[in-house]
């Protein structure tokens, strides 16, 4: 049995990553229009990457926004679950409802209603005009329901007394809140901020609707190269966000596991 | 005037002394045949920057970014940025901008859609003053029937639409089928089909009209239009994909054999290197669609003289010439056609001769009930 | 002071206003709208229209057979991805706390390449000349035409969308504790009857929120069925996409088939909920 599911799971890990490993292999293929068959070994489209400012143009909108759009999603996520959290029982489903909404309601069908809706307001306020900013704003609303959603359930483990008690010590309402909700909490914070941050460079569809013609993400460049013969030189950007994120979980990974096994070490003991 | 508007047009002026002079240099070893210096524009000072970023519309693979790198000398030597970016048919474009979900400066659509961004008041008249290149335009491409006055368009490219076939493959004795060769049961599942619904219709059309019955490429008459869907449907079972651009990749990898689409990516699909040997073009009897790609000012422009320059500049002859070798899709400019490779000149694929051409028709606008109709057809050839 | 911090969630609750519900209000107004800005059913009515003279049926030629069709591609590609995805969810969930960290992490990480690039990979893959056929050429057997067909389509939807399948899984079942599983084997339960009465009840939760976060977007989804099924049948996502920005702009129409995927959507959530009756929709999303 035990070997059994082992063999699985090899399987099915195998399947998740062959294509990467395509994408990966492919990114160092001399052939151009047809990367994906094998032609000579060659580091040309890392060189051509960074000489290509569609891409690196994309690059930097893409990050931009994503830190941009975390940032604003995380402060107000944080206050609204807060909120949420001190509201009745009645109220606090109807927040959370609307909270769940931009999550279930399909992309196209956001990516659409935004594209609407900015067209609208721009012919009032010139601001909305397709762009960088309305890209940041549709990228907030669909990342701050996961950090509420990180949020809530950090809320409902603490005790509401430690805070009253900081009151009861001298401590203003702000001075509480910063000194002992915040750090309580923080743990949901960050999980809140890394969904939202991976959510906002990974969408494609809200950012498709919504970027206009001047600030176009990485996922929607990408989609007008794979609609004409693609250039290599986004195998090779690919790979290289890959691999960074890559090196990083890797060492996260090894950080939390010497942390496990020093934990239970420590319970052994 | 602006100053870097000035500086351009005195680039231009030295160029025409110096073009003759400035031709291949001596040690280009054949492997960097590619490279030959058309124009070292590198060479000359840069322009300040004048923080002005022109937004440009084009075609996928529809501007040289090789030989030459079009927008980045335009942005060298005028100091204004160039936001490029592509789509792959008309009607793509017309809804985007027509959305108003994004703002371009310059768009190179064809024909047709130039005559309805007209009707529909989106492009600006262009001040020909700004754009002395003009006149190296042939005037066989000037104040056709899209624009009769010629005042919203400077023409970029013209070309037909043909059938790229895998002779390998394909019997040569079912060529002259001509269009039919679409409808090849042979073929089936080899065969890519437009993925826009005025080529398809159009080349449908085309089909429909042998011998006495013919069917124009611009009927609005909607019993003709539901027989070409018809036909359409027909074809669908046999048809691999409906794509644009992506028949590169599928002509090219011999997934698919037969597709029809716009002579002048021959340069692309036969490449020797990096294209397919196999694969041939003609242009089937029955008739065909010639069009023309023209460069356009949007009404919503804020930068109208830096659009004209950079439409003056795309008139250059080496610039010209460049997107010519480049893009491969035959060129109205008179200057860049004498000085580009014979070879290219001569082959009737990329300029189809006369016989070709007489049997060949422009589209025009449809009246916007037509085009309803066309796109509802569409949609329904698609469940 | 409780009262007080409930205005914290004011900012918030102007924004989502502001962006999700008005920009809703407008496709319901574009939906129920004719050019001139007057009450109409008509693009309604255009989802459903026929022409029985020309030997047309509802099911057939009308947007039902779009909207049917992306439903179908849906709920097989939810299916296939809760059978692959149930065991291997078990299985991290039982293995040492150290081997579930890094299978978890192994299973988010392919969402950092791009989702097109990976379908582009998986087109090729697929392709006649492509990995796979050459693989079953080793063993004789005929190439497979499997792109640019309904099958293709469902494979990249399954691979897109699995790790959002395994996540909630996972998230659930490691709550299961191993006494309950030891203890139901204590009492005798077989293999069989331990799953049964044990594990899948109690991963219930985990299902249903599975179901919904690869449901949603596969149905829904526009750019994976046009690269590998060869754009020859259009899902829904598709004649929305075509509608707003691309080949047959019609701005009513596609409101109105928005507004029917809404629906739809939100109908099949309620289901989903009505069968989770243990309440977790406060909880809504997975620990990751």
């Amino acid at each position: 049995m035990k070997t059994l599911s082992r063999i699985y799971n090899v399987i099915i890990f195998g399947l998740l990553y062959f294509p990467i490993i395509m994408v990966i292999v492919f990114s160092f293929n001399s052939a151009r229009y047809t990367p994906m068959e094998w032609k000579d070994f060659s580091l040309q489209w890392y060189e051509k990457l960074f000489q290509n400012e569609e891409i690196l143009n994309a690059l930097s909108v893409t990050l931009q926004v994503a830190l941009i759009s975390t940032l604003a999603a995380t402060v107000i996520g944080t206050l609204a679950a807060i909120g949420i959290h001190a509201m009745n029982r009645k109220l606090r489903r109807v927040m959370l409802t609307i909270n769940n909404f931009p999550m279930v309601n399909p992309e196209v069908v956001s990516g659409v209603a935004f594209m609407l809706l900015f067209v609208a307001l721009a012919a009032v306020l010139p601001v909305f005009k397709p762009g960088f900013f309305t890209l940041c704003i549709a990228h907030v609303t669909f990342c701050t329901p996961y950090v509420v959603l990180q949020i809530m359930p950090k809320l409902r483990q603490t005790d509401g007394r430690l805070y009253e008690a900081a009151l009861d010590l001298g401590c203003t309402p702000l001075q509480a809140f910063f000194k002992v909700t915040i750090p309580e909490i923080l743990p949901g914070i960050l999980t809140g901020a890394l969904m939202a941050f991976t959510m906002s460079l990974d969408d494609f569809a809200i950012s498709y609707f919504t970027a206009g013609s001047s600030a176009q993400t990485l996922s929607v460049t990408i989609y007008s190269m794979v609609k004409r013969p693609v250039t290599p030189e986004i195998y090779a950007l690919s790979t290289l966000l890959f691999g960074t994120v890559f090196v990083l979980l890797l060492l996260a990974n090894i950080g939390q596991v010497r942390d496990i096994s020093r934990r239970s070490k420590r319970a052994r003991r | 005037m602006k100053r870097w508007l000035a500086l351009l047009l005195c680039m231009v002026m030295v160029l025409n002394l110096t073009a003759c002079s400035s031709a291949v240099p001596e040690d280009a070893t054949e492997d960097e045949a590619e490279d030959e210096v058309i124009w070292d524009w590198e060479s000359l000072p840069a322009a300040e920057p004048t923080g002005i970023t022109l937004n440009v519309y084009n075609w996928g693979e529809y501007i040289d970014d090789e030989i030459l790198d079009v927008n980045s000398a335009f942005t060298h030597l005028t100091g204004i940025e160039v936001n490029y970016k592509t789509f792959d048919s008309n009607e793509n474009m017309y809804a985007l901008l027509s959305s108003g979900a994004a703002e371009y400066d310059v768009v190179i659509p064809s024909d047709y859609m130039i005559g309805k961004m007209i009707e529909d008041d989106m492009l600006a008249p262009i001040n020909f003053e700004n754009v002395p290149n003009y006149t190296y335009i042939d005037d066989e491409f000037k104040n056709l029937e899209y624009d009769p006055n010629n005042t919203y368009s400077v023409p970029y490219t013209w070309g037909v639409v043909g059938i790229f076939y895998n002779t390998k493959y394909v019997d040569e004795a079912d060529l002259e089928q001509g269009w039919g060769l679409l409808w090849d049961e042979k073929y089936s599942g080899r065969i890519l089909m437009f993925n826009n619904p005025r080529d398809a219709f159009g080349v449908t059309a085309k089909y429909l009209s042998d011998g006495d019955k013919q069917i124009s490429l611009n009927t609005t008459d909607e019993t003709d239009l539901w027989a070409c869907y018809e036909k359409l449907k027909e074809q669908k079972p046999l048809v691999q994909a409906y794509v644009m651009d992506q028949i590169y990749d599928r002509l090219i990898n011999n997934e698919a054999w037969i597709a029809p689409y716009y002579n002048g990516d021959a340069c692309i699909i036969m490449d020797e290197d990096e294209g397919n040997p196999d694969i041939d073009f003609f242009v089937p009897h029955q008739g065909t669609n010639k069009f023309f790609d023209a460069m356009c000012i949007l009404k919503t422009t804020k930068h109208q003289e830096a659009a004209e320059a950079y439409i003056n500049f795309m008139c250059i002859p080496e610039v010209a010439l460049a997107n010519a070798e480049y893009i491969g899709y035959a060129t109205p400019h008179t200057a860049a056609r004498e000085m580009l490779d014979e070879e290219m000149c001569n082959d009737p694929v990329y300029y189809p001769n006369e016989e070709i051409l007489a049997r060949s028709e422009v589209y025009v606008t449809l009246p916007e009930e037509t085009t309803r109709y066309v796109s509802d057809l569409w949609l329904k050839l698609k469940r | 002071m409780k009262k007080k911090s409930g205005m914290l969630a004011a900012p918030f609750g102007i924004w989502m206003a502001l962006f999700t519900i008005v920009p809703i209000g407008i496709v319901l107004w574009f939906a129920f709208t004719d050019a001139n800005g007057q009450f109409t059913f008509d693009n309604v009515r255009e989802i459903f229209a026929f022409d029985p003279s020309k030997g047309e049926t509802l099911w057939n030629d009308s947007f039902v057979s779009t909207i049917l069709y992306s439903l179908w591609l849906g709920f097989l590609t939810t299916v296939i991805s809760l059978v692959i995805a149930y065991p291997l969810a078990f299985s991290i969930s039982r293995a040492t706390e150290r081997v579930q960290l890094t299978m978890v992490m192994l299973v988010m990480l392919p969402m950092w390449m791009n989702f097109l690039l990976r379908t582009q990979a998986i087109k090729s893959l697929l392709s006649e000349s492509g990995l796979l056929n050459q693989f079953l050429g080793l063993f004789g057997v005929g190439s497979l035409e499997i792109l640019n067909t309904d099958v293709a389509i469902v494979i990249g939807l399954v691979y897109d969308f699995l790790p959002f399948m395994i996540l909630p899984l996972y998230s659930v079942m490691v709550k299961i504790g191993k006494s309950e599983i030891e203890a139901a084997q204590d009492l005798g339960a077989n293999v069989f009857s331990v799953f049964r009465r044990v594990v899948l009840p109690l991963s219930v939760p985990g299902i249903l929120n599975g179901i919904t976060m690869v449901f949603v977007p596969s149905v829904s989804t526009f750019v994976i069925s046009t690269l590998l099924g060869g754009s020859k049948r259009m899902m829904i996502g598709d004649v929305i996409e075509s509608m707003f920005v691309g080949e047959a702009p019609n701005r009513g129409v596609g409101s109105a088939l928005a507004l029917v995927l809404m629906v739809l959507i939100l109908i099949c959530m309620a289901v989903t909920r009505l069968a989770d009756k243990s309440e977790s929709t406060e909880e809504g999303g997975f620990a990751l």
